[in-house]
């Protein structure tokens, strides 16, 4: 414990620094902004603002985008609140009594219930962040190449199981992504695969421009050509203070949001996306209320609020310790990390302890930056809601571009981009969730680099999975998690999703 | 009045088309591997990964397709569809002449294609947002951030 006092006081002394100070504050506005702007989420808006921490050091780098990715979390809440318009996924069962409240002319509290409530849940998470990184790393350093495998088999079947769309889609999105992960050298044998004589392919098909196609450039393929400008409510400023009854009631859901969202988000997939979902189905059924959910009720706002911050922090824990990333996002930070020579793993708190410490600590720090844009600053922020669309996505289509360009100086990134925006934009009309086809692309050298070194450590023996009692750990939690997901099938009726309200759209 | 017959659902729902489509993707991979050595069980090669994912692809996408309700693919909407070609025909343009006629002017010609002939705006607006956004763009991208972005002729 002390251990980890000390590492944070060196943490605040680097986010405190005028310099990394200065990037964390323009992280969380311009990661407002990105939340507050439909069309553009917060792995759209890392990816494209990545070129722009290549002058930076790495944990200035590492500082700036983990401000954009809470400030989208933040700011999706805005704009689900005032206008029905879901910045972020995330923030989509926010509309629900969010903008029910705005409706009988409560968005004020409803706009301060959501930021306290993000600032707490957001709080809370990094304090456990905090203290389970440290013990999960130093266990982590006992992982050889059989446990990884049995680790990243677990994270798929988690991502599956957890997912909020049916197993089996999501389960092929994830070996689509597994697939393109396979093109470029193989790392083992050298052998040149499915370039088709495109030399740029031969490191593989980067994150950046995938994640961008995926879901900026699809998400403005959905959108255009939707010209409707909204109509702005802007609270003033002592409307936003909320009533005593409101602060009681939210208490409970904030703190359930809080913890369920922290350990929804360690586990891979869309984690932030499935807690809100979770906390709001789950308020919903506890509640003495239940009625009143959908028109207005102050728990569907905290609660989904709480969880898909606290789950933001949470998606850390594993990129962190492990090296391992659990969804997009800390996919792409990992990435950004790597093009600045910091190789993530269970290492790099030993290693790079201003880095990891420096980056926890300014997740305090961009709470609190957060709560202070949040309220008093709420009218600026939806004010952008004004500019059409129209013009407003042709720029966003040029920022994709360069976005994308930037980060190899590579036209081929760019043909990526468009061939998975447009990939992505007829999987969505299918409904296919896009987020484990990123996650199979950054886990899949993994996979098959740790699979074929476990097979050359045992001469080919499969049975070097079973007799590590860590990696047989996790493969036996992999056949268990495969039974129980197959279970509803066999049996009939609904799983844990139709339980916990995940089933449930907003209405 | 007679009772509604209840209508059959539709052969070709979303997730049939989604699901051939993805065993039609395992098939080109599966294909595309048999250029490389494929290994034992014992000693996988570099293409026993592509084919073991094309494989379960196909496994996944058939159920997918076997998967039964969901919406019919007729009834999907396209209204959006001709601003998505064009945004799409956009990129293709940026990619072609990123490095042919430099950043400025292609970001200028995506910008002028897309404000003023695919939604209509006000020229001044057109001309206004266009010049702000490439040159101010490369300035920004350049100059202050230092991020390489390709020249084209006449240093423009």
């Amino acid at each position: 414990m002390i251990e980890t006092l000390q590492n944070l006081a060196l943490g605040f002394s680097v986010a405190l620094s005028p310099h990394v100070l200065f990037y964390a504050v323009l992280g969380c506005i311009v990661g407002t902004l990105v939340g507050v702007l439909p069309g553009l989420g917060p792995l759209a808006g890392i990816s494209l603002l990545l070129p722009l921490t290549f002058g930076l050091s790495p944990t200035t780098a590492i500082v700036l985008l983990a401000g954009i990715y809470y400030g989208a979390m933040y700011g999706g809440s805005t704009t689900s609140i005032l206008m029905r318009i879901p910045g972020e996924a995330a923030s989509v069962m926010t509309c629900v009594d969010g903008y029910a409240m705005t409706q009988k002319g409560r968005a004020g509290p409803a706009l301060a219930i959501a930021a306290l409530g993000s600032f707490v849940a957001g709080t809370l998470s990094v304090v456990a962040l905090m203290l389970l990184a440290p013990p999960l790393a130093a266990f982590a350093l006992r992982f050889g190449p059989p446990e990884y495998t049995a680790l990243l088999l677990l994270g798929l079947i988690i991502l599956a199981y957890m997912s909020s769309g049916a197993m089996p889609k999501t389960l092929a999105m994830a070996t689509l992504g597994l697939v393109l992960g396979t093109i470029g050298i193989d790392a083992m044998s050298g052998f040149i695969r499915f370039t088709h004589g495109v030399t740029e392919l031969g490191d593989g098909i980067g994150i950046v421009p995938v994640a961008v196609g995926l879901f900026g450039l699809s998400e403005i393929l959905l959108t255009a050509g939707k010209d409707t400008p909204p109509q702005v409510y802007k609270p003033k400023l002592r409307e936003l203070v909320p009533s005593g009854e409101d602060v009681r009631r939210s208490i409970a859901p904030t703190l359930r949001g809080s913890v369920l969202g922290f350990f929804i988000g360690i586990i891979p997939g869309s984690a932030h996306i499935i807690s809100s979902f979770v906390s709001y189905g789950i308020e919903k059924r506890i509640s003495k209320r239940p009625e009143e959910f959908g028109h207005g009720a102050v728990e569907g706002v905290a609660g989904p609020e709480s969880a898909n911050n606290a789950a933001a922090s949470g998606a850390f824990v594993p990129m962190l310790a492990l090296g391992v990333p659990s969804g997009p996002i800390p996919a792409v930070m990992m990435a950004a990390l790597m093009i600045h020579g910091v190789a993530p793993g269970p290492l790099l708190m030993e290693q790079q302890p201003a880095l990891v410490w420096g980056f926890i600590a300014s997740m305090y720090v961009g709470n609190i930056v957060l709560l202070i844009l949040n309220l008093p600053m709420v009218g600026l922020f939806v004010n952008l809601l004004r500019i059409p669309y129209s013009y407003l996505y042709p720029c966003i289509v040029v920022f994709c571009v360069i976005g994308v360009y930037a980060v190899n100086s590579s036209v081929v990134d760019v043909w990526i981009m468009i061939v998975t925006g447009a990939v992505g934009y007829f999987l969505r009309k299918l409904d296919f969730d896009m987020a484990p086809v990123v996650l199979g692309l950054i886990l899949s050298p993994m996979l098959e680099l740790s699979l074929r070194q476990s097979l050359a450590m045992s001469a080919g023996d499969y049975g070097i999975f079973l007799h590590r009692p860590i990696a047989a750990t996790m493969l036996a939690a992999v056949v268990m998690l495969f039974v129980l997901s197959l279970w509803p099938l066999i049996r009939g009726g609904g799983d844990w999703r139709s339980r916990v309200g995940l089933d449930e759209k907003p209405g | 009045m007679p009772p509604e017959r209840p209508t059959a659902p539709a052969w070709w729902s979303n997730d049939r088309v989604g699901g051939v489509i993805l065993i039609v993707i395992a098939g080109l991979v599966a294909l595309d591997t048999t250029t490389l050595p494929i290994g034992t069980l014992a000693r996988p090669g570099p293409g026993y990964a592509p084919l073991i994912c094309a494989l379960i692809l196909a496994a996944l996408g058939l159920l997918v397709a076997l998967r039964r309700g969901g919406a019919p693919f007729s009834g999907l909407r396209w209204g959006e569809g001709r601003h998505a070609a064009l945004i799409l025909g956009a990129g293709a343009f940026a990619a072609l002449a990123l490095e042919r006629i430099g950043f400025r002017l292609t970001t200028l010609a995506i910008l002028v294609f897309l404000l003023g002939v695919v939604e209509r705006r006000p020229p001044l607006a057109v001309a206004a947002v266009a010049l702000a956004i490439s040159f101010g763009g490369y300035y920004l991208f350049w100059n202050i951030l230092r991020v390489p972005l390709p020249i084209g002729p006449f240093g423009i």
